[in-house]
């Protein structure tokens, strides 16, 4: 489960990213961050990954309270969500699944079980065939492919998306996208920052729409205020 | 081979270049603190050997019986600052003269009367050839009844004493700035190294490694570049002290080389300030991202 209660973020510059920004997402959800280039998206997902602090409120995700979290606590929250970006960051001198395996060792996994939850989640991405081939050797869809599976090894119950097809071409989009839908059908909650609002209209799920720092619109709650209205 | 080690040797494969600049360049600092060391060491060597010399000259009034001269001898033997004391006699002078002041050899021959007074020679044990504890011994020395004067050269030994501390004054400003050089030099290079694999870091950093496993590989690394650094710095030193003794030929026989100790204190230095520079790197890096 996500919560943001009443979250303002200002940066050192001064810029102000958030304001007195709310909203809950439920286990199992699909939700797209939508708005403007510097309307808070990136911000959200930051703060989701306790690469910034809010400034005033309350941010929760799982059991970590983001407000109140010491430094040690980043890498053991970073351990239970996937986090993938749009620039797909990958290691360019190793192969994919050198890339995903990578992961693991970071957060020292058992050594012996590793080729097998590598091969397991390249699998699920439709990339078992490529685990050898290096970032350069691939197209852009499945160099995402290859960030989505290392962002899936840990098994996250929630998975962050910057703009994840941001760099790919509209076959490669919908490729990345099926994936993402496929990921969040065995329960794990996605959340995806995006501009492409064709994707957005056409999928269906719920929507919450940065504007100035605010949340302009979330159709999870509008829609039912809408609904439960006279 | 666990990750660790994996990680930070892949740097140098990946990086040969910069990772033998940055060997270089700390085998260059650490070799220069190494010639600093052997100057030092043999200066102090030479300045040990002068010192041997700093001797304390009891002139003895005219005849003083021979016994009274030894009873005095081994009273001054007893001073703890004491390591000997030779009883010189006018004939033993005489002797001398004519040997080490061939000049003179015929002045002396036709002496009808030997001008030269009896003498007790007082060396002082190692440690004690300081100005202050050559003029304490000189003045005890005054107090006895049969010495009628004392002589020690007190400007030559004042002069030696100054030497002495403009040497260590020179050596530890010098040793300080090439340290402080090294230091700053694998500083920059681990630096480089870093902005190099920043983005490694940061994908590290978003699959949730620990910041003291982020730093892992680059402090061993920093380590090796300062192990082989320092032992490069240990053979260039050899190197140029072989070729400075073989260029100057016998007359500098005697020149010293480092001892072991010291030779391994460099290269624990060199690993020092490879740990020190990568952990002050990474840990300004982790602080910046």
């Amino acid at each position: 489960m996500i919560r943001f209660h009443r979250v303002s973020k200002t940066y050192a510059n001064g810029h102000i990213a958030l304001k007195d920004t709310s909203f809950t997402i439920n286990r199992g959800e699909f939700i797209f961050l939508t708005g403007h280039s510097g309307a808070g998206k990136s911000t959200v997902l930051k703060l989701l990954f306790g690469e910034q602090r809010p400034t005033s409120g309350d941010v929760r995700i799982s059991n970590f309270l983001i407000n109140e979290m010491k430094p040690d606590d980043v890498p053991r929250l970073r351990r239970k969500l996937g986090i993938v970006f749009q620039d797909f960051r990958l290691l360019e001198d190793r192969t994919a699944s050198e890339n995903v395996a990578f992961a693991l060792e970071v957060t020292g996994a058992r050594p012996d079980t590793i080729p097998a939850r590598v091969m397991r989640v390249l699998t699920q991405v439709g990339l078992a065939s490529k685990a050898r081939a290096y970032p350069r050797e691939l197209s852009g869809g499945e160099q995402q492919r290859v960030a989505i599976a290392r962002a899936l090894v840990n098994d996250p119950p929630v998975l962050l998306a910057d703009e994840p097809t941001g760099n790919l071409d509209e076959r490669a989009t919908r490729g990345v996208f099926q994936l993402l839908k496929e990921i969040n059908a065995t329960g794990t909650i996605v959340v995806m920052a995006t501009h492409d609002l064709d994707l957005v209209k056409s999928a269906g799920f719920r929507t919450i729409e940065m504007r100035g720092g605010e949340v302009a619109y979330d159709s999870g709650v509008d829609d039912k205020t809408a609904s439960g209205a006279p | 081979m666990n990750l660790l080690t994996r990680e930070a040797l892949l740097s140098f494969r990946r990086a040969p270049l910069l990772s033998l600049l940055s060997i270089t360049a700390i085998g260059f600092s650490l070799f220069a603190v190494a010639l600093f060391l052997l100057v030092a060491l043999n200066l102090n060597l030479a300045l040990r050997g002068i010192e041997e010399r700093v001797e304390i000259v009891a002139f003895v009034t005219r005849g003083t019986p021979a016994e009274a001269m030894t009873l005095t001898a081994q009273d001054m033997q007893s001073f703890p600052e004491v390591q000997t004391v030779e009883v010189v006699t006018s004939e033993d002078a005489l002797v001398r003269a004519k040997t080490e002041l061939v000049e003179f050899r015929d002045a002396y021959t036709d002496l009808q009367v030997n001008p030269l007074p009896a003498s007790l020679e007082i060396r002082l044990k190692d440690g004690f050839r300081d100005a202050s504890h050559v003029a304490a011994v000189a003045e005890r020395a005054k107090g006895f009844e049969i010495v009628d004067d004392v002589r020690y050269g007190r400007e030559w030994v004042e002069r030696l004493d100054q030497l002495r501390n403009l040497a260590g004054i020179i050596g530890l400003t010098i040793g300080a700035a090439f340290g402080a050089v090294a230091i700053v030099i694998i500083g920059v290079t681990v630096r480089l190294t870093i902005l190099q694999r920043a983005r490694e870091i940061a994908i590290m950093r978003v699959v949730g490694a620990t910041n003291w496993f982020i730093r892992g590989p680059f402090l061993l690394e920093g380590g090796i570049k300062g192990l082989v650094g320092g032992i490069m710095a240990v053979i260039l030193a050899l190197a140029a002290w072989s070729l400075f003794r073989s260029s100057l030929g016998s007359a500098l026989d005697g020149i010293a080389f480092l001892s072991g100790s010291t030779m391994a204190l460099l290269v624990l230095f060199g690993i020092a300030m490879g740990l020190g520079a990568s952990l002050v790197s990474v840990g300004r890096h982790l602080q910046d991202v």
